[in-house]
């Protein structure tokens, strides 16, 4: 991922946009700020009931209302069991907005995900992905569902406390007037300080999840060539950097509380000082000093409190920056406006002129022409590296062309909208995708409504009915992480089952059978030409008894197609397909 | 959380020295509200002038002093979590990647990854907040028992008869929250595999249009998760309003007690007051005790599962050569056991993946030094299982393995995975520029570097950018399919390993680059002893030994010539495949 130059998003902007997932539930918000102040009001009122219930006690031995303190105490116990609902009442309901808001954002950096272009999957390590979906959005919720009720609580008590001050001793509070701001000022300085800090913090967390994800995907790889120790080295590195940079941001992060406290104990001291100063000179009574000091120490606990959740807010800050810089990030192009779903779908393929480069590579293609009619199966060869997947990835509208234009039924694919019109394709890979499931499901994955005689049929024409029999169970045999039990070349014919199962319109295969045996794969060829019929194909393949039945071979090289034509024309023609044809049998 | 123990060990002195200046921090902390009502109650009414600037001197002292404890406190709290992070995170990775496929299988790869990395995590931050919150609180406790056991003992009875039941109520809560919170990172490691999925299976789910279907089951799996968190999140939060009731409760009793005693005279009202001072002191503690609550659940929950990893032991299990040795030697007699003098001996071995059927039966061959072998069969046949066998990936059910004349479950790994170089089908690249994927951490000098790219025919890196330094995508994306696989050969051949396994390497390439290619293979690596799994018969045709495999079992072995005399299968994919233009 490019993360090293992903800009700090300004804060006040962060704040917007995470208000943004908070504002659907501003009314529990507010409800839950009522709740915290009954509850505290509630809490409070408990003091001045056992105060009631000790001036019953009070008259001394033999004279205690019983009564009367029985009353008191059962009504503290009721008070407090209110409270205590209340309590629980507001956990819950914060835990609710917490859980909606990460479910939300979690879906929305998926959908995100989901709408990148394919180039983007080739730079982003699932690793950092996966760690922004559960550490940041994690990290984000925590601060949520507890520091707004922090925040809230904390801002009235502190109201409520200098207004007593003022009451009590104006001047007094000038202290405060002198040691807040200069407290503010210092937060503000440490908030630019930490900030950065625990940034580096989730990038460093995201690259060694990224690595690590990495390191477990090749751990066959890494096994046998004994590189344990240099993947453990490779990963110590980062576990370093990481833990190094979360010390750094806890190490300026975790200094906030302590000197939060210093400022408020300096306070209180001073308030302290001065009045009992002003006591001694006869201004203020020793009962409004004390009241005072109370109310300061009131005043203070919330700033106190303020301070540990400013470098919560921090981290959580630095979070939600890793989330919007994925939801920031460029999508695919947007259909063009005057983009329209397919209705009917004839199946005409034609390239007019494609020329096309990648951004990161020098790989080319120049000026390519050709036309694939409805029913028609097109082979592409071609020595490696000349193009040919590029071929693909146009016609799938993963990239598009810089110059020409490909049109399907006489229309300029760009002015179709590309979900439509992927959606006439079936596309099998070399490098297989299953997925953790039953064998069934990953069949059955293109063609939801399908029962199980399509399924099995679809498998039959693969060549692979008889050996899911042959597993223990069946159908429903559960594909694992390393399928180990299911060699490549199974595989590639669960997945050429699923292919043909989709009933799209165009059908491509890019070395789809490449780890098939000839005779299975002779098999499969004939069996499609039958499913194939009125389908658009396109096939790329090495292995020339795979495209010798192709009614257009398309033989590629250096970008440029420079020879066209069925394989008796083409070896007539002894060009570069007669040679690569006659290098099947040099030994 | 026991399994971890031995990570925390070592840091019992920093540990120790840490709580020491945390405790030191917390009483000035705690003198500065008692010297607060020390100069109201006692030095104001004096109306000693000198006194008050004394003690609100010391009071900033004390401020002071109880800031500098405090960070330095936090800060070596944050040190000792993280080096013991840094510890277990590294056993982890270690253990993870020796983990058997069996293993990984049983564990599942996205469950491996958020214990890698979130469960580490959890488990950092509880570490790192119990040093940093831990320690007030039971200091508050303790104090305030012992001040309210001072004050009046009949009274602090109730507050003590109460401290059990609110342990017990701690132990239930806690008892039932590690097991959700475990739940949570079950739910959370579907997530990562929904993650994971998507992203290496973008272009088929586009091609199929599978992306809304994609959208849906991640949400699914999201639900899962926020709702597995919102129970143990529910559970968890009644600790709270259900202590602070309790204590409130004995708070009550105390006052109804109380009356009693000042009824009978045996106490006096003012002491109920100050009681109950410390009373509310005992239960802020208490209630600051269950705000690291949640955090210590969760970061158990991902002890437990670190621990579960860390626990397997090593799965290869070595039998002792010197024993085997031994028994070698009593079977020469019978002529048939005896030591394998070929660079490679398979000796009647059979396996099965998964018990049932054998995916493999009885197969046999040797070869010495530099010889080649050919495997050719159909899909599914068990070519990838014999070398899955032969790297010890897995362990055969019957017959033995020897290389150089010993039994590989004697070989130790490390000397073992030595004499291999691999490519496996779908073989990964990993992430880093072309010189670092040939080199693989092995110190390949550019020389051999060189030599390989030579020999794999993989002439294209000289016209990267860069060349050797030229950077490769994630999984080579940026590398055409024949390209990638040329560079993995590279990377096997690098160090010119005694044995050189190629799973059906020449899928990718054309027919042109993969004949150069055995060409050069042979030219170049002639004292190397090639095992060769191929789809195609020219492949493997020039192999000293061929194997023609059908269902696991072996149903043609010898030379190309033997083959087509007396395989018919063999001479069949060789008719088919090279037509008519071969004669």
């Amino acid at each position: 991922m490019k993360n090293e130059n992903s800009p700090l998003v300004h804060k006040k902007h962060l704040l917007v946009r995470l208000w943004q997932y908070i504002k659907p539930y501003k009314g529990i918000v507010f409800a839950s700020c009522v709740l915290t102040l009954a509850s505290n009001v509630l809490a409070l009122l408990g003091p001045l009931l056992s105060g009631r219930a000790i001036d019953a006690i009070e008259p001394g031995p033999g004279q205690v209302d019983f009564t009367l303190v029985l009353k008191y105490v059962l009504m503290m116990i009721a008070f407090f069991a209110v409270s205590s609902l209340l309590n629980y009442i507001l956990s819950i309901l914060m835990i609710r907005i917490g859980r909606n808001i990460m479910y939300s954002m979690r879906n929305d950096v998926f959908d995100k995900l989901s709408r990148m272009p394919v180039g983007f999957f080739d730079r982003c390590q699932a690793g950092e992905v996966i760690s922004i979906i559960s550490y940041d959005i994690d990290t984000i919720n925590s601060s949520i569902s507890t520091d707004i009720i922090q925040i809230a609580t904390s801002f009235v008590t502190v109201l409520g406390a200098l207004i007593m001050m003022l009451t009590i001793r104006a001047e007094l509070v000038l202290i405060f007037a002198v040691t807040v701001p200069i407290f503010a000022y210092y937060t503000r300085k440490r908030i630019k300080r930490v900030r950065p800090l625990y940034k580096a913090r989730s990038e460093k967390l995201g690259k060694l999840n990224g690595f690590a994800e990495e390191a477990v995907t090749g751990q066959k790889t890494v096994k046998a060539y004994n590189r344990e120790d240099y993947m453990l080295s490779g990963f110590d590195s980062r576990n370093i950097e990481a833990v190094e940079t979360a010390y750094n941001a806890e190490y300026y992060g975790s200094i906030n509380g302590p000197i939060a406290n210093l400022f408020n104990n300096s306070s209180v001291a001073l308030v302290c000082i001065f009045g009992s100063l002003l006591y001694l000179s006869g201004a203020i009574t020793l009962g409004s000093v004390s009241s005072f000091v109370l109310f300061s120490r009131k005043f203070a606990g919330p700033i106190n409190e303020f301070a540990n959740i400013i470098s919560d807010l921090q981290s959580a800050f630095a979070a939600a920056n890793r989330v919007f810089w994925l939801i920031d990030e460029t999508p695919e192009k947007p259909d063009a406006l005057t983009a329209l779903p397919l209705e009917h779908t004839d199946g005409n393929i034609s390239f007019k002129d494609v020329s096309f480069y990648y951004e990161s590579s020098m790989e080319i293609l120049n000026h390519v022409s050709f036309e694939a009619p409805t029913g028609s199966l097109t082979a592409i060869v071609g020595p490696t590296g000349a193009g040919k997947t590029t071929i693909i990835n146009l016609l799938m509208r993963f990239y598009d062309a810089q110059s020409g234009e490909i049109q399907l039924d006489g229309t300029n694919i760009c002015d179709i909208k590309r979900t439509s019109y992927r959606s006439r394709y079936s596309m099998v890979l070399q490098d297989t995708w299953l997925f953790h499931g039953t064998i069934f499901q990953n069949i059955a994955y293109g063609a939801e409504s399908a029962t199980r005689e399509d399924v099995e049929k679809a498998a039959k024409t693969a060549e692979i009915h008889d050996f899911i029999l042959s597993l223990p169970d069946g159908y429903a045999t559960l594909i694992s992480d390393n399928g180990a039990n299911i060699s490549k070349g199974q595989k590639q014919l669960l997945t050429i089952a699923r292919a043909m199962l989709s009933g799209a319109k165009m059908l491509i295969l890019d070395e789809a059978t490449s780890n098939v045996d000839t005779d299975t794969e002779r098999k499969i060829l004939k069996a499609m030409k039958k499913l194939t019929k009125g389908k658009t194909c396109f096939v790329i393949a090495h292995r020339l008894s795979t495209v010798e039945n192709a009614d257009n071979i398309l033989v590629v090289d250096g970008g440029k197609i420079i020879e066209e034509g069925t394989h008796e024309n083409l070896l007539k023609k002894e060009g570069l397909y007669y040679k690569i044809y006659r290098s099947q049998f040099e030994i | 959380m026991k399994k971890l123990l031995p990570y925390i060990f070592p840091f019992r002195f920093k540990i120790t020295l840490q709580m020491i200046v945390k405790f030191a921090g917390t009483i000035f902390d705690l003198f500065i509200p008692w010297i607060l009502s020390y100069i109201i109650d006692d030095v104001v009414p004096e109306k000693n002038k000198a006194g008050i600037y004394l003690w609100g001197f010391v009071m900033i002292l004390c401020a002071v002093g109880a800031v500098i404890l405090n960070i330095s406190a936090n800060r070596m709290a944050a040190r000792i979590s993280g080096d013991i992070t840094k510890e277990i995170r590294h056993d982890l990775f270690s253990r993870t990647m020796r983990l058997s496929c069996l293993k990984i299988d049983e564990i599942t790869e996205p469950s491996l990854i958020s214990r890698l990395t979130s469960d580490t995590y959890y488990f950092y931050q509880m570490i790192l907040r119990i040093q940093r919150l831990g320690i007030r609180a039971p200091i508050l406790l303790v104090g305030g028992c012992i001040v309210t056991l001072m004050l009046e003992v009949k009274l602090a009875a109730v507050l003590i008869a109460l401290l059990p039941i609110l342990f017990l109520i701690v132990f239930y809560i806690s008892k039932k929250g590690i097991p959700l919170y475990s739940k949570v990172q079950r739910a959370a490691d579907k997530l990562v595999r929904r993650v994971r999925e998507f992203m290496s299976g973008i272009r088929v789910i586009l091609a199929l249009s599978k992306r809304d279907y994609e959208k849906m089951r991640f949400s699914k799996a999201n639900k899962r998760v926020v709702e597995a968190e919102q129970k143990a999140g529910y559970v968890m939060s009644a600790t709270k309003p259900i202590m602070s009731f309790a204590l409130n409760l004995g708070l009550a009793l105390v006052i109804l007690v109380g009356a009693f005693l000042v009824n009978k005279g045996e106490t006096q009202p003012g002491k109920i007051i100050a009681f109950m001072t410390y009373f509310t002191i005992i239960l802020n503690a208490t209630l600051s005790i269950t705000k690291i609550f949640v955090m210590v659940s969760k970061g158990t929950a991902s002890a437990d599962r670190i621990a579960k990893v860390l626990e397997i032991e090593d799965e290869h299990e070595y039998i002792n050569e010197q024993e085997e040795e031994a028994e070698r030697e009593e079977g020469e007699g019978e002529g048939e056991a005896e030591a394998s003098n070929a660079h490679i001996e398979f000796r009647n071995v059979s396996f099965s993946y998964l018990g049932v059927s054998d995916n493999i039966r009885n197969i046999s061959f040797k070869l010495a030094k530099g010889q080649s072998l050919g495997l050719i069969g159909a899909t599914g046949s068990g070519k990838s299982t014999i070398l899955l066998l032969l790297l010890r990936f897995y362990d055969s059910d019957k017959g033995e393995i020897f290389v150089d004349g010993r039994n590989i479950k004697s070989i130790p790994r490390e000397e073992l995975y030595k004499k291999f170089g691999t490519v496996f089908q779908n073989d990964i690249l990993f992430k880093g520029s072309i010189g670092e994927s040939i080199d693989f951490g092995r110190g390949v000098q550019l020389e051999e570097m060189n030599c390989a790219a030579k020999t794999a025919r993989a002439d294209f890196i000289y016209e990267k950018e860069g060349q050797f330094d030229y950077q490769l995508e994630i999984r080579g994306g940026n590398l055409s399919g024949g390209q990638k696989q040329r560079l993995l050969i590279a990377r096997a051949m690098a160090k010119k390993p005694e044995i050189l396994l190629l799973d059906d390497v020449s899928s990718a390439l054309d027919y042109r680059t993969d004949a150069a290619l055995r060409k050069s293979i042979e030219k170049d690596l002639v004292a190397t002893t090639k095992i060769i799994v191929s789809q195609r018969a020219s492949s493997v045709m020039k192999s000293d030994l061929i194997l023609v495999l059908d269902k696991g079992t072996v149903i043609g072995k010898g030379s190309h010539d033997e083959l087509l005399k007396n395989c018919p299968e063999y001479r069949e994919i060789y008719d088919v495949q090279m037509g008519g233009a071969a004669v």
